[in-house]
């Protein structure tokens, strides 16, 4: 494995009964990066995030974190988590949360430097029990970052959180990768992966189908999509050379095409009325969708 | 925001493994702390298994029987000595287990176990919260005994009977864990039940058991602790004192260590 490599699975397979739910799967999550995991429902990110916290053994395979076991106490001390399915106790106050998982850690940030960084100092006396559910999520993020760690994991973090809770929280993502931070991140929202990942790494059926920058998963997808005011009929569009499919909806002409340049040519070309032109290449949720949905037929 | 708060100096972060030892203890009275708190937060929880003891033995001892038992110490100590062992069983076999599995449905243990909490804190502060209400049912249990109870006890029988109801607790402790770490949140406390209810009327804590059920009685860690409460409080009690402290530990240590292992191989 890379030197800048902070943790990592080398062939690991799971499997539940019958069920498989990783297959020989390799993932590195190296020093200062925020590496998102993504793929559907039943991809193994679960189980791969699971097994990377020690929480579970591989039936193969090894699992590394900052070079020894995740079971061992010391490496975990570098460590930060936020977990999808969790309750904190009900019964205690948010800045009681932070105060007794800093205790775990060997030089956390103090109480009130975690709630002002994680903006939740309006949270710091109200009992976990009584937050609504974005302001759990809240509070779990500053429980995940008060021990000043190394690598983070990050399970679906802004579910939940409305639009402004969410910019500051990828605020505060950004800023602690910029401090050399590594960051796992797993979520289902597409645009949050673009909007912050360094790495991506898409999983199906227990195996990383594509691994690289967005960028890199985006180039798997070569399409772009057109779309334009035109009088010309659908049939005539889908008929020329390039074109993927052709759809309408609210008066306007939807195109996908590999050569979006040829095809632009042409439509202009063909109806001088055409207006509302419109040419976007495919981002991370076409990529994503194409990519899984060749694993899963 | 102010930039200065989230700042986290490289320095720092490549030192950041080793715990030093008052750290490590921080933790885990860190940990027993907000159990403490949490518990007084939830005193629905807490109440019932406070006051049902003391409530019963008042109720048996002094309004039923209050004038028969006076008559007869023996009596009076074996009555005593029931209801005190039904107090300390109670928080730790049916509380904490039903506690602990509900914490594992609800993932927190989870969580725990992936942040650095020291292994054994998370089930060293249920231990001491058992602990803690051994004491306060025995202190309350001591109180009525003297007070409503005319039962004389000397000042070295009530110190020795909160020893070894402290102690006495832990067996209990440790079979509620296992339980809770073996089943769900909805399963423990009917399973705990069970168990609970079986101890009481098996052990022969509450009535004198035949002689031909002797040896079921023994199986129950109520039984060694009933045994032990005798010995403190001035009754005969069956076998020596070592073997009844040497169960008790055995059981302990086995459905601890059972739990432990469950605890960091499952979750």
């Amino acid at each position: 494995m890379n030197n800048d490599c902070v943790a990592g699975l080398s062939g690991v397979s799971k499997k539940f009964g019958k069920t498989v739910a990783l297959d020989g799967l390799d993932l590195e999550v190296r020093r200062g990066e925020l590496f998102a995991v993504l793929g559907p429902n039943g991809a193994g990110k679960s189980t791969a995030i699971s097994i990377m916290l020690g929480l579970r053994s591989p039936d193969q395979g090894s699992v590394q974190m900052f070079g020894e076991s995740p079971r061992r106490v010391g490496a975990r001390r570098q460590v930060g988590v936020m977990m999808q399915e969790v309750a904190l106790a009900q019964e205690l106050r948010v800045r009681e949360q932070i105060d007794l998982a800093a205790s775990y850690y060997p030089d956390p940030l103090s109480v009130d430097a975690v709630l002002e960084m994680t903006h939740t100092a309006p949270l710091r006396d109200r009992p976990y029990g009584k937050l609504s559910a974005g302001q759990k999520r809240q509070a779990q993020f500053a429980v995940a970052v008060c021990g000043r760690p190394k690598l983070l994991f990050l399970d679906e973090p802004t579910v939940g959180l409305d639009i402004q809770a969410r910019e500051m929280m990828w605020g505060v993502l950004r800023r602690l990768v910029e401090q050399g931070v590594s960051i796992v991140l797993t979520t289902h929202y597409l645009e949050e992966a673009e909007a912050l990942a360094d790495r991506v790494a898409v999983l199906a059926r227990g195996r990383v189908i594509a691994s690289g920058t967005v960028s890199d998963i985006r180039g798997h997808v070569v399409q772009k999509h057109i779309s334009c005011s035109t009088t010309l009929a659908v049939k005539e569009v889908e008929s020329w050379p390039g074109v993927e499919s052709v759809s309408c909806s609210q008066l306007r002409m939807h195109i996908s095409a590999n050569n979006a340049e040829d095809i632009v040519r042409r439509l202009l070309a063909a109806d001088e009325a055409l207006e509302g032109l419109e040419v976007r290449r495919a981002g991370l949720s076409e990529a994503f969708a194409e990519l899984t949905q060749e694993v899963t037929q | 925001m102010n930039a200065t708060a989230i700042e986290i100096p490289n320095s720092r972060l490549t030192t950041n493994r080793a715990m030093p030892f008052g750290r490590v203890l921080n933790a885990y009275l860190t940990e027993a702390k907000y159990e403490t708190v949490r518990m007084l937060r939830t005193p629905a929880f807490g109440i019932p298994f406070l006051c049902l003891p003391v409530a019963l033995y008042l109720l048996f001892a002094v309004l039923l029987f209050g004038a028969a038992l006076r008559a007869d110490h023996k009596s009076a100590i074996f009555t005593f000595a029931a209801f005190d062992v039904f107090g300390v069983m109670g928080p730790g076999l049916f509380g904490f287990g039903a506690v602990v599995a509900m914490e594992r449905e609800h993932g927190l243990l989870a969580l725990k176990r992936a942040l650095p909490m020291p292994p054994a804190a998370y089930l060293t502060a249920k231990l001491a919260m058992a602990m803690l209400f051994g004491v306060i049912i025995t202190s309350t249990m001591i109180a009525a005994a003297l007070t409503l109870g005319h039962l004389p006890l000397s000042a070295a029988q009530c110190v020795s009977l909160t020893l070894v109801n402290i102690l006495g607790a832990l067996p209990f402790c440790a079979l509620g864990l296992f339980i809770g770490t073996r089943t769900s949140g909805k399963a423990a406390p009917a399973i705990a039940n069970v168990i609970y209810l079986a101890m009481i009327y098996l052990s022969g804590i509450m009535f004198p058991l035949p002689k031909s059920m002797a040896t079921v009685a023994v199986i129950w860690p109520a039984h060694h602790l009933d045994q032990l409460a005798f010995r403190v409080l001035g009754n005969p009690s069956e076998g020596a004192p070592w073997m009844h402290v040497a169960v008790l530990a055995g059981v302990t240590v086995l459905f601890t260590a059972l739990s432990i292992r469950r605890l960091a191989r499952v979750g």
